[in-house]
């Protein structure tokens, strides 16, 4: 019903993109404006996430927007059972815009069908996280002064990583070369290798993380490994320092290299590689804030 | 030809022919014949030259929309149709895989909101040869061999 929903991040064309990518970088210039006053944000948290839903919060806060909603399910009446159908339809009639998390898959897709608000996607289970692709890509931009060209090396979980998929198919648009670094267990998917085969986009894949792959990278967008991956724990236990970064690895590195990570990170960065000025993770999670505000006035024709 | 017909002849109505004999229940529950009042004539392990054994199927007095019959082509593809009037064959159809499937296919992702809502699916055809479906909701692409019919 909604044209204005964001539920998957090839909802936006290249130009839709960089329109956005441009509004997140004047929300930065001057991130305390009106332009939501009187207006109605829903936050529904049907599986918590406090990071992301602080972000967005915040986003529509310092826009004089004000907030209603649920950080977990437990609370509201989807715990008793309500559809999704019926609570979208109900929150649909007090808000301007639903921002919503939830663990089914496919979840905000079908809300966009059923609200007659814009729904903003803040997670469905694995599948789709638009606003943390664009925060990656506005971090990638502003790191690189361009998105176009770039030599971008992605680390770790990359099958069940939902992050790194989303971000292959936006970088699809700006001539990227990708290498993939994963053990044989967490590998790109073939259907992501054949969309990059298909687009013309140059790739490389290997198990090591060595120095000749990190000193060749403009972003090493580094991911978690998770133990619970893995159907052997011996499997696990061989590969989970394999990709950790440390700081003493980065000394060949290019100048402008950064290191993204879409957090929370556990051993993957080691805390040493934190006073690097090629760190820039913390710096990526507060862009999402400005990427956000460009989002949600975006999705309310504001901007 | 003198070959002697197994199955009787229909005066008006659609023949579903070559229908591979394991996949003729799923096609008979495809085209929701349960339910239909009109006459209706099934048969199976029929002796087949192409194909070995086959299934048929034949339905007095009705027609059905391409889209219907297109739906075949997902379980039966080399499925054969054949339009009767007047104890004549007017005309023969050749099953295409339709585009889009809506509230047909089942979603194998138990995470997918289609199998926790009540909600029709929709799909979309990724590829016709082979057989790949992408639910449009969880966005999780179906091969031939992972197809359930709800």
């Amino acid at each position: 019903m909604s044209t204005k929903s964001i539920v998957s991040i090839t909802d936006y064309s290249k130009e839709q993109i960089l329109s956005i990518l441009d509004h997140a970088a004047t929300f930065e210039a001057n991130p305390n404006q009106n332009i939501l006053n009187g207006k109605v944000a829903a936050t529904l948290f049907f599986e918590p996430s406090t990071r992301t839903r602080l972000s967005f919060e915040t986003a529509v806060n310092r826009l004089g927007g004000r907030v209603i909603g649920f950080s977990d399910a437990s609370t509201s009446s989807s715990s008793k059972g309500e559809t999704l159908n019926d609570t979208i339809r109900m929150v649909a009639n007090y808000a301007d815009i639903i921002i919503m998390r939830h663990f089914l898959e496919g979840a905000a897709r079908y809300a966009s069908e059923v609200s007659n608000v814009p729904i903003i996607n803040a997670g469905d289970g694995s599948n789709q996280h638009p606003t943390q692709t664009m925060l990656d890509l506005y971090s990638i931009q502003k790191t690189q002064g361009r998105l176009d060209n770039l030599k971008i090396t992605m680390v770790g979980d990359l099958k069940y990583g939902r992050t790194v998929h989303s971000l292959l198919m936006a970088m699809s648009h700006f001539s990227p070369r990708f290498c993939f670094v994963a053990p044989d267990e967490l590998k790109m998917p073939e259907e992501y290798k054949i969309f990059c085969d298909k687009n013309h986009i140059e790739y490389t894949e290997q198990t090591e993380f060595d120095a000749d792959v990190i000193n060749q990278a403009d972003i090493l967008y580094m991911t978690r490994v998770q133990k619970e991956r893995f159907t052997e724990v011996m499997e696990y236990e061989k590969v989970k320092n394999v990709y950790t970064l440390h700081n003493k690895m980065l000394d060949e590195s290019k100048e402008n290299l950064r290191i993204l990570h879409p957090l929370p990170r556990v051993n993957e960065i080691d805390m040493d590689v934190d006073c690097n000025p090629k760190a820039y993770y913390f710096d990526q999670a507060r862009n999402g804030l400005y990427v956000r505000q460009a989002i949600i006035s975006n999705a309310l024709g504001l901007i | 030809m003198n070959k002697e017909l197994q199955v009787k002849a229909l005066e008006n109505g659609t023949v579903i022919d070559h229908i591979p004999s394991d996949k003729l229940f799923k096609v008979v529950s495809l085209l929701k014949l349960e339910g239909l009042k009109d006459q209706i004539t099934i048969g199976n392990n029929l002796s087949s030259k192409q194909m070995g054994t086959k299934g048929i199927i034949k339905v007095a007095d009705r027609y059905y929309a391409e889209e219907e019959v297109n739906r075949i082509a997902l379980i039966a593809p080399m499925a054969k149709i054949n339009i009767i009037k007047n104890f004549e064959v007017i005309e023969k159809k050749v099953l295409s895989l339709p585009d889009s499937f809506i509230g047909l296919v089942k979603c194998p992702n138990p995470k997918c909101i289609t199998n926790n809502e009540p909600m029709k699916t929709r799909f979309e055809t990724v590829s016709k040869e082979p057989v790949i479906l992408k639910c449009l909701y969880c966005e999780r692409e179906v091969q031939e061999e992972a197809l359930v019919l709800k």
